[in-house]
This record gives structure tokens, C-alpha cells and sequence, in this order.
């Protein structure tokens, strides 16, 4: 099975040439210097420059505002298909990444002690060349393969190509096994193919969707936040399975208070209801499935009442769910999720999801999950990468047996502390606090411990940085160019992001590091472009566009295709048997469950409560705290506590706790959220606060960080993600 | 002549702070400050519990008591649509409007003068939307011409329950919450 290879719809570039202009955007000159330089005169009015957003990982299309030459405000582009001209609050508040005192200006290098935070401020060139230096002497010593980088986002682009040409396979991000990988793997080896990103739901035309622990709205990924509202509007159902009451509960016809770590048990019941009473989508089912008798044996005793104890779901509700379900099939959503990486069984679980959609005939059709399609460009002809001697660190004699995609932050993190299967001993890290983002931080830091060289490349100093040998400052979006967008979606497009203002000091942009870092590693022929103006030219002319045309323009859409079975779309499934596999004969090949079956989770000790953590609309990861704008709008996270359990502490909202967890590691304070809004056994915060990089001023110890309490984790026995609702906190008075 | 005035749809809002954030940078709106802000009241016993999530600002009131209460005569109603405002340049700083708001929808900006929610009336004028109003993702809000009985809000006034806050103060407040 090969993971993550995904098959679109590709529109063929010669559709878009000839399109007639979208927008007509004022300047393409960026910002007041620039101007001042060109015309002799300081720029005076109003300014508008399309580009895209970097506030996360949407990557929505915007307008930058200036106003006399100074960066104003940022706006969604109308002709944007994933912002329909509305940015969500990140990314309206970007303009403060560009204001931020706390960015790093200058490349630093480590004077003291790793994770001490003493520093001296180099040149460009005497950073670049400490690195380039180490890099060789690695690659000697050890080989190219035991250098690894660890990016997020699509500024992470150029360093991976670098990676590749030095000879490494080893470059991951922790969007997968932290994040989304569970789900992918879990849709693939039932649908033969992954959700994606931007995922493929059909929120829009949906007439019910089912919402498990996914908290749209407080989750802020614009287009589908707005598709939630608009078929709310419309009148949808929606069923929302959550221990805590969530902002998209509110909006639910049913909120199903689910006891953690038993949606199996529930997922298993829903099935067993709808295929015991014949609700499910027969045509569907008997054109596109396999294995389906087996399947439905093997889920024959799971009824509701079975369920019921496991999972604290009266039975009449989950047949009443059911019935709602399969009343608007195949116009219903089981939504897969994003960060799925919850109990150790999150594969099976998000298979279990995928199985309900099966059922319902969701997977193809309108109000289900759509068929993404997306613009064809060639990536620009390089030559061929050099074969790594050394096959890919994270995941020694396939461990994980369906760890066939994307690579393990953890495995390689793993690898990196035991040597085993070869040692790893460079790390360039890109925008991505590793910190915060892979559980056990003891783990990180000792594997950092192990290492001849560790770069960190970013914006801000984050966690992460603190432990560098070498940070380098990176301009953020409003400052650069990246690599173009081309996302999978409804429609076909192309995005532009490009430089609105200049660096405020001695930034660059990743393009520059990666091809700087290039240069001085031998890897000429891997750079032949000039500039980033001039690779992104020849890619767009490579299809009849032109980089002055989406500088001018921002987004350039191809015609709309179908995306829907009805409309036209060929069902095809990569799976072994070609078809929506009901019952998986590659999974029980490998020892594991055909079809998905419930353990009963672990319960918090006596006085402990289950650790949850979410995302706030305002902020990105561990990313944004320190921007002005979005400061403002959340300072710090606090904890929820259910109101029972916090008058039993004698707590009130307002007050100050620390969080210790059973392995005796004790947060930093944080605000206690008395409240209805959560299961009397579990407690709740917002991920990303509570950071303890002293360079971050803006942030530092502001709240507390779920991820310091993480040090347990569960690894996902198919494809090695780590599970993280797995820790139980008890409560400790602030001295 | 207009009477402007807002209806948002409490039933959509998912209290994003999106219209918070599109204040502050479409008016500058200096750090520590905001115009508007997002209230979450919870009712009930978990689980049987209902939220309303409010996105909340300056009701631009029809019986203002920070204008009644103005010594100086800065905070006015203006000539367009009734939006109540504030003459900067007149104003003295003396908090008397920000003691009598009900509503806590004033500051005192960092130069010195009182500061609120203008119905973005710089935008109106031109014919757009207000900041807030406009980049909402849930397309939430809607602001209009309470007199005009064609206006969208009037039709959703006129067709949905809604109500407004506080309206025992008896301020004729003209921001409604459908619900
Ligand atoms: S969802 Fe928000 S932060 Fe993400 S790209 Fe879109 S506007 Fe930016
Ligand atoms: S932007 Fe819209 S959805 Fe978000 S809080 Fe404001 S009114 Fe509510
Ligand atoms: S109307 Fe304008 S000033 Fe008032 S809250 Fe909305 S954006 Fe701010």
C-alpha cells in the first residue's frame, strides 16, 4: 500500500491560459521603500497586493493593505475558493506577525550550554558556514542520512529539496504521526485513498453531519467554518460526539456526552444499527464494497445496549442518531477529524469512521466527501535527486506496517536517541516547535543531546529555538515569496504568496537559506534558478501563466470539473481488492483487526482527570502567541473544570492552579474555567501556551502547556502516531 | 433618512473573534484595546445545556446616555443613520460617558480621548460593510437600515425572534440578537 499518494482529477494547465483576469489589483510594487526608490517620492494612498496566508496551513488568499506605504490590514481575496474573500481571525490578525517585537532579527549562534539561551549574533555567512561545515563533516563521519529535517508548512518547500539533493531521505513533518496521520491511514486502507488537506468534506451541501471530538468553529479552518455556518442555515442535523460541550455543540440537534476513549464502542454500534435494520446505502454498498458479509458478521453483537455501559450513550440515542444518519445518506458527513492522534487506537478508529461513511454512501457523493481536483503545474525540472545508500530512519524493520507515507517525527526522534538502525546527528528544524509538538519532551531534548548540529529556522524564537546551535531568522509571509499553492479542492486553482513589505531587519526568506546552504554544500546544479521570481516564472510559464500575471491577479482558477460520482467522476479505489474494503485482508495479514474492535480505555486514577486539549480560533499551534494582534484577543489558556468538581476543590473561575500529572511533572499556573461545558472525569485546554523560551517576552509563561504535560504517549500499532489524551492531571494550589 | 442598526445571528455566530480582530486593524485600534468583543453564556446542567455566544459593541443607542451625560458635547448622534459618536477633538477625557454606558462598549484610547465602536462609518459612507460585519465567516451579521422595511435586517427582525440587551435601561439599543 503506498500512503499519501494521491490521485486527483488533474486539470491540464492549457484549460486556464486565456482566462479572463480576476482582479485588478493596483500595484505590484511592495511596500513604501520600495516605491520611494522607484518614483522618488514617499508613497502616499492606499495599496492593495494580493498574496497568501501563512497564519496556518489553509492557505487562504488575501489582499495586503498598505496605506502611505505602511503595512494596514489584511482581507480573504473574493476570488479565493478557500477564503471566498473572509479570512478567519489568525489570519485577518497576520499583519501583527510582520509587527512582532519578539521576531528574531539576526542568525544567532550558541555560546553556552544547549538550551541555555546565550547567544551571539552572527553574519549570514558566518552562520551559513558553521552549518555548511558541520553538514560535510556529518555527511563524512556518518554519512548524508543522518542528517534530518523536520518542517511544517510550504515554506518548508526549499529545505526539503536541499535535504534530498545533500542525500537524506529523512524529512518529516509533525502534521503526520502527531496529527493527521491516523486518519489518513485509517481512509486509506478502507477508501484506497487519504482525506487530504484542505480535507474533501461536502460541509456545504451536507444534510447531516456527524462531528466527533472535531471542533469546528473553535477549529478555525476558514472554508470549512464557513461551510458549517452555511449549512446550518440550510437547516442541517448536526450530531456532535464530544467530552466537552464544544462551541459546535451548541449548534448540534444532538450532543452525545461521550465517556473518552470509547468512540469505537459508539462508531461499532451506529454500524451495527444500520446494517442490522437495512438502512444502509445497498447499491452502493453492492457495486463498491468487499468483504461485506464479514464485515457485517463481524459487528452483529455490537447493539447500542452493548455500547451503552462502555461509553455512558443511552441506547434510544444511538438509534435515534443512526436513523438521522441514514435518513439523509448519501448527503451525510461522519467528519474524519484533523489532529486524530488521541488513544493508540486512532487508526482503527478513523476506520471505523470511514466504514459508517461507507455505509451511508458518502464517499464520492454531494453533501459527502467530494473528489478534490486541482491544477496540473510540473515542478521545476530538476535534475534527479542523489539515491540514498540508507532507506528512511523512523521506522526500523516496519515496525509500524502501514507507516508507508509520510515519515515518524518520532521515529526519527527515536532513532536519533537510540542509533538504531543508524545514528542520526543533524537536525535543521523549520517552523515547527518540536517542543510542543511531540509528546515527551524529555525524550526531544535528550535526542537533541545527541547531536553534532541543530538549526533552527523561524520567525519568532519558539521553544524549540532555545535549543539550537544556530537559529536563523526567517522573514514571515508578508515579507517573501514562497512556493505557489496548488491545493487540491472544489476547484482547481493557483495561489500566489509574495513579498507586501520588507524585512524589518536581517530576515530571509527560506528560498535564500535553502539555496545559500545549496551553494556551499556543492549542490550548484540543484539551485540553477537565480531567484525565487525566476523559478516560479519558469514553472508558470511551464503551463502558459506567468508570475506577472498572479502577482497582479493572486489566485487564477481552472473551469470547474465534476467532483461528485452522479456528475461523472470515475469510483476508483486503491485498495488491494479495488474496492471500499469492508474487510481488510492486508490488515489481518499483518496480525491486526480486519474490521475495527473496541478496548476499553484506561480510567484516571482516583483525584485525576483525563488531560483534553483543543485549539482556539485566535491561534495556530504553538505559532502565534506572541502576535500583537492575536495576544490581545487571548493572552493565556485556562483550564476547564467541570463546576461540580471544582466546587469539590473549592475552585472558581478565575483562580490559579498548577496541573501535575502521574508522572509528577507540574505546569506552570493557569486560570481555572469553572464550568457546565465538560465531563465531570476530564479536564480541557487550548494547546500552545505556557511557553518557556525567555527570548519569547511577548508569551513566556503565559498559561500553561499541555504538551509539558504529555510526557505519556501510545503509539499507533499500524502507522506509529502518537497518541496524547492519554495523560490524567490532578489539581495543586498555587503557593 | 436612515437609522443604522445590526442583527446577528446568534444561532451561526461560533464566537471566532474574527469581528474583534477585523476592528482592530481596520481602525487601529491600539494594543490592549478592542471595539467589540465575544460573550459566551452558558445555561443549564451539563449535559442538557444551551450557549449563547454574542459578538457585542456600542448599540449606538436611540437614547444614548453617554450623550446626555457628555459635558462637552463630543459624543453626539451623527447626521447619517444615527450612529452615535465621538468629536476627538472635543472630547476632554472626563469618563463621564464610559460611567454611564451600560453597556461598557467605551475606553479611554491611549491619546487621550473616548473611544468606541463607529458603525465603521468611514466604510459606510463608501458604501461597504462595516470591518466586522464583513469578514465574519459565518456571514453572521447584518447591518442595515432599520426604517427601510426592504433592508435584510428589517426582514429578519420582522420574521425571527431576536431580542436586545438590557433594554430596561431604556436606551433603545439597535443591535439585536436573533436567536
Ligand atoms: S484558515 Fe485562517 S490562518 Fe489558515 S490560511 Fe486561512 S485565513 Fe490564514
Ligand atoms: S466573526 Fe462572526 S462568527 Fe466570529 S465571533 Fe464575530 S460574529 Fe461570531
Ligand atoms: S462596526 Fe466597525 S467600529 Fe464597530 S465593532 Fe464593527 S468593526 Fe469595530
Amino acid at each position: 500500500m503506498e500512503l499519501s499518494r494521491r490521485r486527483f482529477l488533474q486539470i491540464s494547465s492549457a484549460t486556464v491560459t486565456g482566462l479572463a483576469a480576476v482582479t485588478s489589483l493596483s500595484s505590484i510594487t511592495k511596500g513604501a521603500k520600495k516605491i520611494e526608490e522607484k518614483t522618488g517620492k514617499p508613497a502616499k494612498g492606499i495599496q492593495k497586493i494580493p498574496t497568501y496566508c501563512d497564519l496556518c496551513f489553509w492557505k487562504c488568499s488575501a489582499v495586503a493593505y498598505l496605506k502611505d506605504g505602511e503595512l494596514w490590514k489584511i482581507e480573504g481575496h473574493t476570488n479565493d475558493p478557500l477564503s471566498n474573500g473572509r479570512l478567519c481571525p489568525r489570519g485577518t490578525g497576520g499583519v501583527g506577525a510582520h509587527y512582532d517585537k519578539d521576531r528574531l532579527k539576526t542568525p544567532l549562534i550558541r555560546k553556552s550550554e544547549r538550551g541555555e539561551e546565550k547567544w551571539v549574533s552572527v553574519t549570514w555567512t558566518e552562520a551559513l558556514d558553521y552549518i555548511a561545515d558541520k553538514m560535510e563533516k556529518i555527511k563524512i563521519e556518518y554519512g548524508p542520512e543522518s542528517m534530518a529535517l523536520f518542517s511544517h508548512g510550504v515554506g518548508g518547500t526549499f529545505l526539503k529539496h536541499m535535504i534530498k539533493a545533500f542525500g537524506s531521505p529523512n524529512e518529516t513533518a509533525p502534521s503526520f504521526a502527531q496529527c493527521r496521520g491516523p486518519r489518513e491511514t485509517g481512509f486509506e486502507l478502507t477508501f484506497g485513498d487519504i482525506v487530504g488537506s484542505p480535507e474533501r468534506t461536502d460541509i456545504e451541501n451536507t444534510k447531516c453531519m456527524v462531528l466527533i471530538g472535531s471542533h469546528l468553529g473553535e477549529n478555525m479552518h476558514n472554508t470549512q467554518v464557513q461551510e458549517f455556518a452555511k449549512a446550518n442555515k440550510k437547516g442541517a442535523t448536526f450530531i456532535v460526539v464530544d467530552p466537552r460541550f464544544s462551541t459546535a455543540a451548541s449548534k448540534a440537534k444532538y450532543y452525545l456526552p461521550i465517556k473518552p476513549g470509547t468512540d469505537i464502542a459508539l462508531l461499532l454500534a451506529w454500524m451495527n444499527v444500520i446494517v442490522n435494520e437495512n438502512l444502509y446505502d445497498k447499491d452502493y454498498v453492492e457495486k463498491y464494497g468487499f468483504g461485506f458479509e464479514q464485515f457485517a458478521y463481524e459487528i452483529k453483537d455490537y447493539t447500542p445496549e452493548w455500547a451503552y455501559p462502555r461509553t455512558g450513550i443511552d441506547p434510544k440515542v444511538i438509534r435515534e442518531t443512526a436513523y438521522e444518519m441514514a435518513k439523509h445518506k448519501p448527503a451525510t458527513i461522519v467528519h474524519p477529524g484533523r489532529r486524530t492522534t488521541w488513544y493508540g487506537d486512532d487508526s482503527q478508529r478513523s476506520r471505523a469512521i470511514a466504514l459508517l461513511n461507507a455505509l451511508l454512501g458518502s464517499w464520492g457523493r454531494k453533501g459527502g466527501f467530494f473528489m478534490p481536483t486541482k491544477l496540473s503545474i510540473p515542478s521545476y525540472p530538476y535534475p534527479e535527486y542523489p539515491k540514498p545508500e540508507r532507506g528512511r530512519v523512523d521506522n526500523p524493520d516496519e515496525r509500524f506496517p502501514f507507516a508507508k507515507g509520510e515519515l515518524l517525527a518520532n521515529g526519527i526522534r527515536e532513532a536519533t536517541i537510540t542509533g538504531n538502525p543508524y545514528p542520526v546527528k543533524g537536525w535543521i528544524i523549520y517552523a515547527t516547535n518540536l517542543l510542543q509538538a511531540i509528546p515527551n519532551q524529555e525524550e526531544t531534548i535528550k535526542a537533541i543531546q545527541n547531536l553534532d548540529l541543530m538549526v533552527v529556522v523561524d520567525v519568532v524564537p519558539s521553544e524549540i529555538a532555545g535549543w539550537a546551535d544556530v537559529v536563523l531568522p526567517e522573514s514571515v509571509y508578508l515579507e517573501r515569496y514562497d512556493e505557489l499553492n496548488i491545493s487540491p479542492f472544489k476547484e482547481g486553482f493557483v495561489s500566489i504568496r509574495q513579498p507586501v513589505v520588507d524585512e524589518p531587519s536581517h530576515q530571509k526568506p527560506n528560498w535564500w537559506i535553502a539555496k545559500e546552504l545549496g551553494k556551499r554544500l556543492g549542490l550548484k546544479k540543484y539551485f540553477p534558478w537565480n531567484d525565487i521570481e525566476d523559478y516560479l516564472d519558469t514553472r508558470l510559464k511551464s503551463v502558459g501563466l506567468s508570475l506577472e500575471r498572479l502577482k497582479k491577479e493572486g489566485v487564477v482558477k481552472a473551469p470547474k470539473q465534476p467532483i461528485y460520482f452522479e456528475d461523472g467522476v470515475q469510483p476508483n479505489f486503491w485498495t488491494p481488492s479495488g474496492k471500499i474494503e469492508f474487510y481488510s485482508l492486508q490488515l489481518k495479514e499483518k496480525g491486526f483487526d480486519p474490521v475495527p474492535k473496541f478496548t476499553e480505555p484506561e480510567s484516571p486514577p482516583p483525584g485525576y482527570f483525563r488531560l483534553l486539549m483543543g485549539r482556539a480560533p485566535v491561534h495556530t499551534f504553538a505559532k502565534t502567541q506572541s502576535n500583537p494582534i492575536l495576544k490581545d484577543m487571548m493572552e493565556e489558556n485556562s483550564v476547564w473544570i467541570n463546576n461540580d468538581i471544582a466546587m469539590r476543590y473549592g475552585l472558581k473561575s478565575g483562580d490559579y492552579i498548577k496541573l501535575k500529572n502521574t508522572d509528577g511533572v507540574v505546569s506552570n499556573k493557569v486560570k481555572v474555567k469553572a464550568t457546565e461545558r465538560i465531563r465531570p472525569d476530564s479536564v480541557y485546554m487550548v494547546h500552545g501556551f505556557g511557553q518557556r523560551s525567555k527570548m519569547l517576552k511577548s508569551t513566556y509563561l503565559k498559561g500553561a502547556s499541555d504538551a509539558q504535560l504529555t510526557t505519556k504517549y501510545k503509539l499507533d500499532p499500524l502507522m506509529g502516531g502518537t497518541a496524547m489524551n492519554v495523560n490524567f492531571v490532578t489539581f495543586e494550589r498555587e503557593a | 433618512m436612515a437609522r443604522y442598526g445590526m442583527a446577528i445571528d446568534t444561532k451561526l455566530c461560533v464566537g471566532c473573534m474574527d469581528c474583534v480582530v477585523a476592528c482592530k486593524t481596520e481602525n487601529n485600534v491600539p494594543e490592549g484595546y478592542n471595539r467589540d468583543w465575544i460573550t459566551e453564556e452558558a445555561f443549564g446542567k451539563f449535559p442538557n445545556i444551551n450557549l449563547e455566544i454574542r459578538s457585542e459593541r456600542c448599540n449606538h443607542c436611540e437614547n444614548a446616555p453617554c450623550v446626555s451625560s457628555c459635558p462637552t458635547g463630543a459624543s453626539h448622534y451623527h447626521d447619517i443613520g444615527g450612529v452615535v459618536l465621538v468629536e476627538y477633538n472635543e472630547c476632554i477625557g472626563c469618563k463621564a460617558c464610559i460611567a454611564s454606558c451600560p453597556y461598557d462598549a467605551r475606553f479611554i484610547h491611549p491619546d487621550g480621548y473616548a473611544d468606541k465602536c463607529t458603525f465603521c462609518i468611514h466604510r459606510v459612507e463608501e458604501g461597504k460593510d462595516p470591518a466586522c460585519v464583513s469578514v465574519c465567516p459565518t456571514n453572521c451579521m447584518i447591518f442595515g437600515d432599520l426604517d427601510d422595511p426592504n433592508s435584510e435586517i428589517s426582514k429578519q427582525l420582522n420574521s425571527r425572534k431576536h431580542h436586545s440587551l438590557k433594554p430596561v435601561a431604556g436606551t433603545n439599543p439597535k443591535i439585536f440578537y436573533l436567536t
